[in-house]
């Protein structure tokens, strides 16, 4: 097992590396970080070619790709290009940002499984009935729904909810314009009171896209093993029911939604930046988009390469799980 | 009901029925339905599909007829900004005064256009790459695979913004870059049916024959695929219509003077609760887009592989 984690660590570190020179390139390519800064009125050309000089953007990109990378595989990951601004360190703020995400996206992520593999083994029991009818629809719906506006319909409502409960004289609860920045403090109650009242809108609304998807896929593969001959021989032997549907039937069915689970990564975390964009949380998302607005070479490249090894790391787990899951796939 | 010619048959002699006869007569009497046909009714006769067929040229009229007749031009700003819905401006204006009906036929054709030409440009360059490496195997196919790794590693929705954001976003500039980060799906399945297909007799006699590659490939392995080919196709524009509006959301798709559905979206979003006209319009028009074609797609699903069908041909 470990040697073949190891050996696929190995493979993907060619794939990382050329992934890396080829965002470079094209991060260098596609816009010069200083354009603005020329367009000031004040500046003079000067000063501009001086900041080029010590941000090293007047060497070539070849040149500048190696000093990146170098620096990179030490641990330096360089700063942004702010202008006018302090410059930030790429390292904390990308892994800052990843927190924020991250803690978004994992709970967001675990309930929509938990609560899409349910209702897809339960369509599937009763497959044709009333509650199937509604989860299929439902999941359509959802699958055809672009994320912002599912995010901008939900947040309008917990508005309207908060300006009820003001108007019952509490306090408001959900929070609609990002996280608090002091931290969660007081009572137990209160902690847990605020913190679901922060996370509860953009949980709810990346969940409910990645559940239409889970709901859909073990739907159908539990409806194909439970038509299966192996599933019809333990209901001959006389097992009950709820024996063949969970014994049998569901640990099979998942084998699907667990590979579906890990290489969803890109399409979650893609929701994720809407969601946050939507809920003012400054997270990957708007790390991105301020990023991509300026050129800002080594920040993107600090996020790209965050997330492209996630992505690795992910596939690579999916393979594990499925290992796991299925005992008839060896690894090695 | 087909072409079943009673009038040939019932002339024959009458001797022959019976025995060996009878059977010719049978085969006389109706002519096969091809392929094609069979494909056709299975799609007629679902229902869903039709249906969402019907929706789907409704919106293509909508998004380019439209604009024709109606008497706002989208990029007209001359009216007030703000106005509610009324007779003359059904869906009220914008900020910036523009016609919010004219506007959203403008959008929808944008996007639509958007999500054709990335199905269109990803189909086509999946199939090619995946035929390629799945009848070539060797090298081609692993470079080839090793590129959609690659591709499918950095997450497309940076990717697609630094490019649309260094180059123009002008509707193609989004959609060359949409259809570049969208082929590999297609291009892993159309593999796949190659890999199996080209074990075949028939890809043998023509090799033997001395067929030509691409001729085996385009005349012998994609009309064998043609099924998975079409429906993929068709999800892609519904995936490229949500990838264009996500994308435009953040501002970093679709630039003025072009529009879209998500820069519609994008521009309107904060007025929600005091001016829902503004949201809803194009918010309907997305859903509707990608509920039909996801249909048409379950609808071609059905139509190609007899085996899942659930309408009787």
């Amino acid at each position: 097992m470990i040697r073949y984690i190891i050996r696929r660590l190995l493979i993907s570190l060619p794939i990382l590396l050329l992934g890396s020179f080829l965002s470079y390139v094209l991060v260098a390519s596609a816009g010069n970080p200083l354009a603005e800064m020329r367009a000031r009125p004040g500046v003079t050309e000067q000063q501009v070619q001086e900041l080029a000089a010590e941000l090293g953007l007047d060497k070539p990109v070849i040149a500048r790709y190696w000093d990146w990378l170098t620096s990179f595989v030490q641990g330096d990951w360089g700063t942004s290009v702010a202008l006018g601004q302090a410059r930030a360190e790429v390292f904390p703020s990308v892994t800052e940002a990843l927190w924020v995400t991250g803690r978004l996206v994992v709970g967001a992520e675990l309930l929509a499984l938990v609560l899409g593999v349910s209702v897809g083994v339960l369509a599937a029991v009763r497959q044709y009935s009333i509650f199937d009818y509604l989860a299929t629809s439902t999941a359509f719906l959802m699958f055809s729904m672009p994320i912002f506006c599912v995010a901008v319909i939900i947040k309008s409502y917990g508005i309207e909810f908060n300006n009820v409960l003001q108007s019952m004289g509490v306090d408001r609860w959900l929070t609609t314009a990002g996280p608090p920045t002091e931290g969660f403090t007081g009572s137990i109650g209160d902690v847990i009171f605020k913190y679901t009242g922060t996370f509860l809108l953009p949980t709810l609304s990346l969940m409910l896209i990645s559940f239409a998807a889970y709901s859909r896929f073990e739907r159908a593969s539990m409806l194909e093993i439970m038509h299966s001959d192996f599933v019809r021989t333990a209901r001959a032997k006389g097992i009950s029911n709820g024996r063949v549907v969970f014994r049998h039937a569901f640990r099979n069915a998942l084998i699907p939604v667990a590979t579906l689970f890990s290489l969803n990564f890109g399409a979650v975390l893609s929701g994720a930046i809407i969601t946050e964009r939507v809920f003012g949380w400054f997270g990957m998302g708007s790390l991105l988009v301020d990023s991509v607005r300026t050129f800002d070479p080594n920040m993107l490249m600090g996020w790209l390469a965050v997330t492209a090894t996630l992505v690795v790391l992910f596939n690579l787990v999916a393979d594990i799980v499925y290992g796991f899951l299925d005992p008839r796939i060896r690894l090695g | 009901m087909a072409n079943v010619n009673l009038s040939s048959s019932t002339t024959a002699s009458p001797a022959e029925v019976g025995g060996k006869g009878s059977s010719t007569h049978e085969f006389d009497s109706t002519t096969a339905r091809t392929q094609g046909q069979l494909v056709r009714r299975r799609f007629l006769r679902h229902r869903l599909a039709m249906v969402s067929s019907a929706v789907f040229v409704l919106l293509c009229v909508f998004a380019f007829v439209g604009p024709l007749l109606w008497t706002f031009d989208y990029e007209d700003v001359s009216s007030r900004s703000y106005l509610p819905p009324s007779g003359e401006h059904p869906l009220g204006t914008t900020q910036v005064g523009k016609d919010t009906l004219a506007l959203l036929m403008r959008g929808t054709g944008f996007s639509l256009q958007i999500a054709i030409v990335v199905a269109i440009v990803a189909t086509f360059v999946g199939v090619l790459f995946g035929a390629l490496a799945g009848y070539l195997r060797g090298f081609v196919d692993t470079a080839l695979m090793r590129l959609v790794d690659l591709l499918l590693i950095v997450p497309q929705i940076a990717v697609a913004a630094i490019v649309v954001k260094g180059l123009s976003g002008s509707w193609y500039v989004v959609a060359l870059v949409l259809a570049t980060f969208g082929w590999m799906q297609i291009a892993r399945i159309t593999r796949g049916e190659t890999l199996s297909l080209a074990q075949r007799e028939f890809v043998e006699a023509a090799r033997a024959a001395g067929a030509t590659t691409p001729r085996i490939i385009f005349k012998h392995l994609v009309p064998n695929m043609i099924g998975s080919i079409t429906v993929n196709a068709t999800l892609a524009v519904a995936t490229a219509v949500l990838a264009e509006a996500a994308l435009s959301f953040l501002g970093l798709g679709v630039q003025l003077p072009d529009t879209s559905l998500g820069v519609i979206v994008n521009e309107n979003y904060g007025q929600i609760t005091t001016r829902p006209w503004l949201f809803w319009g194009p918010f309907v028009v997305i859903v509707l887009i990608s509920l039909a074609v996801n249909f048409i797609g379950d609808g071609l699903r059905d139509a190609f592989d007899p085996r899942q069908t659930k309408v009787r041909a």
